[in-house]
C-alpha cells in the first residue's frame, strides 16, 4: 500500500463522512423539524441564525446550536448500569452505520480517482455485515441500561432488526443477478449506460427485458425501501423507542453526548440506506437518459465529476425527504402487525421476486 | 364484621354474674349484660350512633338529642295471656312511634332498636339543622375544623342546605376564659360536656350555662377561670370549636398532623399520648384512653411540656472544647475525644449520672457503658414533687422503676447522687459522665466550682444547659417524641414511646450514641436496631423475660407490682360501679 | 364483563393498507405545499406576538391572592389550599390577628403566605377549593428568576398580581 493511496483514501473519508455526511445528518435532523412542522401547520426552528445578530437564515443554526447544547448537557451515568457496555452502546450504533459508506460510490471520478472510499467488489454484502452489526448497540444499549423500558426496547429492536434484515437481503438479490455482480460502482456504471433500474428508458433496457423485468425490480424497490424504515427504527416501525409506550425505549436512561449519538446514528443510518437504495435502483451518481457518461478509461472533466457528486446527493436528499415525509403521515404499527408484515408477506413476496426475475432473465430473451 | 347473632358470648364470660338480655339491633338478635346503655350496645355491634353529649367517662344528661333513635317493646300481655314467640324464643316487637336518647336509656329484654330507619334518619336530619341554625361559617379559622363533630354529623346526617333566613343570634366570640383555653359562644353547642368535665371529673366547676332559649350562653362562673390543672381536657372532649387551647390556636390545621402513639414523660405516671406532629415539629399533645393509667385525661402541664424540644437551646452537633471554647465537631471526633478522656481514668475516678427521663433501653446501653468504663459512682437524680389527687405521680421522673430495675440501684436514691457530689467536691471523682441530666439544677445540687475541677466531664443532653457549658464533649441527644423505647410507670407498667419526629439536627437517639461510645471505649459489637437493645435487654434483666418492644403493644403491660394507685382511676371505677358513668 | 368490539369487515383495497397510505401521504403533502407557500397559517411567534389581549376570564395564570373592596386581605389562613395543591407547591404560617386590628373580628390570617412557582402545576384546585374567595389564578403566566429562591411568591408579591377583586361573598360584613 503506498503512500499516496492512503492520503487520498483519507482525504476521501473525511471528504465524505465528515464534510458530508456529518453535516448531513445534522441538517437531516433540522429538514426533519421544518418539514415535519410545515406538514402540521407549524413553524418549526427558525430562529437561530448567527449568533449576535438579527440574522436568522431560517433557523440555520439550530443544529449548531443543538450540538453544542448536547456537548455541554451534565453527562450523567445512572448508578445502577453496567457501566462498560452503557458506554460501548452508543458508539457501536453511530460507527456501523458510518462505516457503511466505504463502498459507496458517490460519483465517477474526479482528478482522476474513483469516488468510491474502498471499491470493493461485495458491496452489497459487506454493508449487510456491517449494518447488522448496528444491533449490537441498541441490544446493548437496552440491556446495560438495567431498567424496564430500554430492555423491552433492546428486546424489540433486536428481533425487529433481525427479521428485517432478511427481506432486505433477499429483496436485493433480483437487482444482483440482472446485474450479475456485486461492484456498486460497476452497478451505478451499469445504469447509467443502459437506465437505471427504475428507469429503463434508454439504452440496453429500453426493451421487453427491460420493462419485464421492470416488475420485480418494482417490487424489490418497495420491499427494500420498507425493510430499510424498519432497519433505521423510524416511524412507522420505530417500536424499539415507542414513546408511548417505552418513554424513549432503548435510550431511556442515556443523557447528553451519548444520547445524541444514538439520535445522530440513526439519521446517519437513514442517510447510508438512502445512498444505498439510491445507488441499487436510481442510478447511483449518474445523471438520467445517458447524459453525460463518462467513456471508458477517458478521463472525466472536473465540472462532469462535481455534477456527479452533486447528482448523487440530489437523490439522496431527495431519499430523504421521502423519509421525513413517511414519518409524518403514518401511524406506528402494533408489534404483532410489524412482525406479520416482516415474516408472512415480505419474506415470502421477495423469495418469489428471486424466482420470477430469474425466470424473466431465463426465458426472454 | 359484626358479631354473629346471639353469639354475643363475650359480655358473660367477663361479668357472669349480670344478667344477659336479647336485643334486636337492626334486624339482627344479640345478647348483652343488663344495665348496658342503647348507645353502647349498638357500638359493640359496629353500628355507631352519632352523639355529641354522651361521653363514656361522664355522666348522660341526653341533652344534645343526636343519638335518638327508633325503639321497640314486646308488646305489653293481658293479664293470662301466653307471649307469641317465633323459633327463637324472640317475642315480635311493638315499634314506638317517637324516638328515644340511646345514650341514657338502658337495654331491656327482647327490646328493639333501629339505627337506621326512616324515623331515625328523621330525627338526626333535624336535630342537625337546629344545630347548625345559629352556628358560625367559621369552619376556615376554627382550629377544630377537622375533628369536628359538627362538621362530620353535618355530612352524614345533614340536610347540605339551611333553610334559616333570618339573622343569626350574636354571642360572645373570643372569651378569656382562662389561661390555657379560649371560648368561642357562637360555635357552642350546650352538650355541656365541658360543663360536667369540670363538675365530675376536676372537681373545679366554674363552668355553666346562663341566658335562655337560643341565647343560651355557655360562661366562666364570675369572678373565677378556668384554670385547674386539667381544663385542656375540656378542649379534647369539646365536640366543637367552642373551647380550643391557646397554645394550640392557629398553629397548625389538624389533618396534616401525624398522629403517633406514645406516652407523657412529664411525671411518673406515664399517661397515654397522641402526638400530633408535622415535617419534624410536634405541634400538640392529646391523651389516649388507657383505663389502667390515665382514663381518658391527662395534666395541662404534661400536655404542654414539648416547646423545649424546639427551643433555641436545642443541641444541633456535637461539640468538643479545645482551649476553653466550644467548637461544633463531626460524630466520630466526638466519639472518639469522649472515650480518649474517659480511658485515662480508672473506674474509681469515673462517676455516670444516668437520668431517670431515660428509656430502659437507654439505660441498659448506660449499663453497659458503666460496665465497659467500670465506674464505680453511679446515680441517677431523683425527683420528688407534690402528687394532686388526680394524676400526677410523687415522682416526677417518668422511668424511676426502670433505672432501679436496669441499673440494679436500691435504696435511697438521693443518698447515692449525694455521695457522688462529695466524691466530685473532694477531687476523688475526675471524670463525670452525665446522660441526659443537668448538674447545675437544684435537684442535682451540684456546684459550677466543683465541676470545673473535673478533668473530663462528657454531657448527653439535648439543651445547652449549663452543664452543658462547662463540658469537655457535648453529644446531643433526642428528645422523648423523637425516639422508640420503653419505661416503666410509677405503678410498674410497662409502656412504649413511639418516634414523631425526627432528632433535631445532627443528633442521635441516644442509645446509638451510647453504642458508638462504648465502642470507641472498646467494648461490643455494634448494634443496629432498637429492637436488637430490647432483646439483650429482656436476656439480661429478669423481669423483662419474654418481652419484646412490639408485645408490648399501644396500652403497655403491667410488669412489677408496687402497690402504687391511681386516685383519678379508683373515683372513676366506683362511678362505674354505680352505674353513673360507662366508663 | 368483557365487551366484545366487533371488527370492521374490510374490502380488498382496504386490506392492502397501500391505497390508505398514498391516502395519507396525500394529504400531509398538501398541508406541506400550503404552509410552505403560505397559505396556511396557524402558529403565533410568540415574544413578539402574543395572545394576552384574548385572554378569558377563566384563563388559569398563576395563582394570588386578592383583596376586596375594604381592603381585607381576603385569606384567612385556613391551609385548605396548602392541604389540596397536588405539587406542595403552598406553604402558609398562620397568625392571630391582634385585637387593636380594624379586622380583629376576622382572628386569623396568614402572617406569610408562599408559592413556589417552581412547583405550581397551574392546576386551580386552591382557587376551586377556597371557602373564602381568596385565591385566584389570574392572567399572568411568564415568570422567570434566576434562583430557585426568585421563582417562589411571598404575600407581598401574591397580593401584588392579586389585586383588589370586587363582588364577591362578604361573610365578615358588618352584622357579623
Amino acid at each position: 500500500m503506498d503512500i499516496t493511496f492512503i492520503l487520498i483514501s483519507v482525504a476521501k473519508i473525511i471528504g465524505l463522512v465528515f464534510l458530508t455526511i456529518l453535516p448531513m445528518v445534522a441538517y437531516s435532523v433540522w429538514a426533519e423539524r421544518r418539514v415535519s412542522a410545515l406538514i402540521q401547520d407549524r413553524v418549526g426552528p427558525n430562529r437561530v441564525g448567527i449568533p449576535f445578530t438579527k440574522i436568522r437564515l431560517a433557523g440555520l443554526g439550530q443544529p449548531i446550536a443543538d450540538g453544542i447544547k448536547f456537548l455541554l448537557k451534565e453527562d450523567f451515568t445512572p448508578s445502577h448500569v453496567r457501566k462498560g457496555y452503557y458506554w460501548l452502546a452508543p458508539a457501536l450504533t453511530m460507527v456501523p452505520a458510518l462505516l457503511t459508506c466505504a463502498v459507496l460510490p458517490f460519483g465517477s471520478e474526479l482528478f482522476g480517482i474513483k469516488m468510491v472510499i474502498a471499491d470493493l467488489s461485495v458491496g452489497p454484502l459487506f454493508i449487510f455485515a456491517i449494518a447488522s452489526l448496528s444491533v449490537y448497540g441498541i441490544v446493548l444499549a437496552g440491556w446495560a441500561s438495567n431498567s424496564k423500558y430500554p430492555f423491552l426496547g433492546g428486546v424489540r429492536s433486536s428481533s425487529q432488526m433481525i427479521s428485517y434484515e432478511i427481506s432486505l437481503g433477499l429483496s436485493i438479490v433480483p437487482i444482483l443477478m440482472i446485474f450479475g455482480q456485486l461492484n456498486l460502482s460497476d452497478i451505478v456504471m451499469e445504469q447509467a449506460r443502459n437506465g437505471w433500474a427504475l428507469l429503463p428508458l434508454w439504452g440496453d433496457r429500453l426493451s421487453l427485458k427491460g420493462f419485464l423485468l421492470f416488475i420485480p425490480i418494482f417490487i424489490s424497490f418497495v420491499i427494500f425501501t420498507t425493510s430499510m424504515f424498519a432497519e433505521t427504527n423510524r416511524l412507522p416501525f420505530d417500536l424499539p423507542e415507542c414513546e408511548t409506550e417505552l418513554v424513549a425505549g432503548y435510550h431511556t436512561e442515556y443523557s447528553s453526548m451519548k444520547f445524541a449519538l444514538f439520535f445522530l446514528g440513526e439519521y446517519a443510518a437513514m442517510i447510508i440506506g438512502s445512498g444505498l437504495a439510491v445507488t441499487l435502483f436510481l442510478g447511483g451518481w449518474s445523471l438520467p437518459f445517458g447524459w453525460l457518461v463518462p467513456e471508458d478509461g477517458a478521463s472525466v472533466p472536473f465540472w462532469m465529476g462535481a455534477l456527479h457528486i452533486l447528482s448523487f446527493l440530489g437523490k439522496v436528499v431527495a431519499f430523504i425527504l421521502f423519509f421525513i415525509w413517511v414519518r409524518w403521515s403514518l401511524p406506528r404499527f402494533r408489534y404483532d402487525q410489524l412482525m406479520r408484515l416482516g415474516w408472512v408477506f415480505f419474506f415470502e413476496i421477495a423469495l418469489f421476486n428471486i424466482l420470477l426475475t430469474a425466470g424473466i432473465l431465463l426465458f426472454v430473451k | 364484621m359484626p358479631p354473629a347473632a346471639t353469639d354475643e358470648k363475650k359480655p358473660t364470660a367477663e361479668t357472669p354474674a349480670v344478667p344477659m338480655v336479647n336485643v334486636q339491633i337492626d334486624g339482627q338478635w344479640y345478647q348483652f349484660p343488663k344495665g348496658t346503655r342503647m348507645i353502647e350496645a349498638c357500638r359493640q355491634v359496629g353500628k355507631d350512633v352519632p352523639h355529641y353529649c354522651y361521653h363514656p367517662k361522664l355522666t348522660s344528661p341526653g341533652n344534645c338529642r343526636m343519638c335518638l333513635v327508633e325503639m321497640g317493646m314486646p308488646p305489653r300481655l293481658a293479664p293470662g295471656q301466653e307471649p307469641e314467640k317465633d323459633g327463637e324464643g324472640h317475642q315480635p316487637i311493638q315499634w314506638i312511634p317517637r324516638p328515644a336518647i340511646a345514650c341514657a336509656n338502658t337495654v331491656a329484654e327482647n327490646m328493639g332498636i333501629r339505627t337506621d330507619s326512616e324515623l331515625t334518619r328523621g330525627c338526626r336530619h333535624g336535630v342537625m339543622e337546629l344545630l347548625l341554625i345559629n352556628h358560625p361559617l367559621d369552619c376556615p379559622i376554627c382550629d377544630q375544623a377537622g375533628e369536628c363533630r359538627l362538621q362530620e354529623f353535618s355530612v352524614e346526617h345533614g340536610t347540605g342546605g339551611s333553610r334559616f333566613r333570618e339573622q343569626k343570634v350574636k354571642k360572645p366570640k373570643n372569651v378569656d376564659i382562662g389561661p390555657r383555653i379560649r371560648l368561642d359562644d357562637e360555635r357552642c353547642i350546650m352538650c355541656s360536656r365541658c360543663v360536667r368535665f369540670t363538675d365530675e371529673i376536676a372537681d373545679d366547676p366554674v363552668l355553666g350555662f346562663t341566658e335562655r332559649g337560643s341565647h343560651t350562653v355557655l360562661a366562666v362562673h364570675p369572678g373565677h377561670e378556668l384554670a385547674n390543672n386539667y381544663s385542656l381536657n375540656t378542649v379534647d372532649i369539646c365536640p366543637v370549636g367552642a373551647l380550643t387551647s391557646n397554645d394550640f390556636r392557629f398553629q397548625m390545621r389538624v389533618w396534616f398532623l401525624k398522629e403517633t402513639k406514645s406516652i407523657c414523660t412529664d411525671c411518673g405516671r406515664g399517661c397515654n399520648t397522641l402526638i400530633g406532629s408535622r415535617e419534624g415539629r410536634v405541634y400538640r399533645q392529646t391523651p389516649r384512653e388507657n383505663n389502667d393509667v390515665n382514663s381518658a385525661w391527662m395534666c395541662d402541664h404534661g400536655r404542654l411540656n414539648f416547646h423545649y424540644l424546639d427551643s433555641e437551646l436545642r443541641l444541633s452537633a456535637p461539640l468538643v472544647k479545645d482551649e476553653g471554647v466550644h467548637k461544633e465537631s463531626t460524630w466520630p471526633k466526638a466519639i472518639q475525644r469522649a472515650a480518649t478522656a474517659l480511658k485515662a481514668h480508672g473506674g474509681s475516678e469515673i462517676a455516670v449520672v444516668v437520668s431517670s427521663r431515660m428509656t430502659n433501653e437507654e439505660l441498659f446501653m448506660a449499663k453497659r457503658l458503666i460496665d465497659t468504663l467500670g465506674a464505680e459512682h453511679v446515680a441517677t437524680v431523683p425527683r420528688a414533687g407534690e402528687p394532686d389527687a388526680y394524676l400526677i405521680a410523687a415522682d416526677k421522673n417518668p422511668n424511676t422503676q426502670g433505672a432501679r430495675l436496669i441499673l440494679g440501684l436500691e435504696g435511697d436514691l438521693a443518698a447515692g447522687l449525694d455521695s457522688v457530689r462529695r466524691g466530685v467536691a473532694d477531687g476523688r471523682i475526675k471524670a463525670v459522665v452525665t446522660l441526659q441530666e443537668d448538674l447545675l439544677t437544684p435537684e442535682a445540687g451540684f456546684d459550677a466550682q466543683t465541676l470545673d475541677g473535673l478533668e473530663a466531664l462528657v454531657v448527653l443532653h439535648l439543651l445547652a444547659n449549663p452543664t452543658a457549658q462547662m463540658a469537655s464533649v457535648v453529644l446531643p441527644g433526642a428528645g422523648f417524641a423523637e425516639k422508640r423505647g420503653s419505661m416503666i410507670n410509677v405503678t410498674g407498667r410497662l409502656q412504649r414511646l413511639n418516634k414523631a419526629t425526627e432528632p433535631f439536627g445532627q443528633s442521635l437517639d441516644d442509645w446509638e450514641i451510647l453504642r458508638d461510645l462504648i465502642q470507641a471505649i472498646g467494648g461490643g459489637n455494634g448494634i443496629y436496631l432498637i429492637e436488637d437493645v430490647f432483646k439483650q435487654l429482656a436476656a439480661g434483666v429478669e423481669e423483662f423475660e419474654g418481652l419484646t418492644l412490639s408485645k408490648i403493644g399501644d396500652l403497655g403491660v403491667p410488669l412489677i407490682e408496687t402497690g402504687e394507685t391511681v386516685p383519678l382511676l379508683e373515683r372513676e371505677r366506683e362511678r362505674i360501679a354505680k352505674g353513673q358513668i360507662v366508663g | 364483563m368483557a365487551i366484545v368490539v366487533k371488527r370492521p369487515k374490510l374490502s380488498f383495497w382496504e386490506k392492502l393498507y397501500l391505497p390508505g397510505i398514498i391516502k395519507g401521504l396525500g394529504i400531509t403533502l398538501r398541508h406541506f405545499f400550503l404552509s410552505l407557500t403560505g397559505k396556511t397559517k396557524v402558529s403565533m411567534q410568540y415574544p413578539e406576538e402574543k395572545w394576552d389581549s384574548h385572554l378569558p376570564e377563566y384563563y388559569r395564570g398563576a395563582p394570588a391572592l386578592v383583596t376586596d373592596e375594604q381592603g381585607r386581605e381576603r385569606c384567612v389562613a385556613c391551609q385548605l389550599c396548602e392541604f389540596i395543591c397536588p405539587p406542595r407547591a403552598i406553604t402558609i404560617h398562620p397568625e392571630e390577628i391582634p385585637s387593636e386590628d380594624k379586622w380583629a373580628k376576622v382572628e386569623k390570617r396568614p402572617q406569610e403566605f408562599e408559592i413556589d412557582m417552581i412547583r405550581c402545576i397551574y392546576c386551580g384546585l386552591c382557587e376551586e377549593v377556597c371557602p373564602e374567595q381568596a385565591i385566584f389564578l389570574r392572567k399572568e403566566y411568564a415568570f422567570t428568576g434566576l434562583k430557585r429562591e426568585d421563582m417562589v411568591h411571598n404575600k407581598k408579591r401574591l397580593y401584588e398580581i392579586g389585586g383588589v377583586r370586587e363582588g364577591l361573598v362578604n361573610k365578615w360584613n358588618e352584622l357579623k
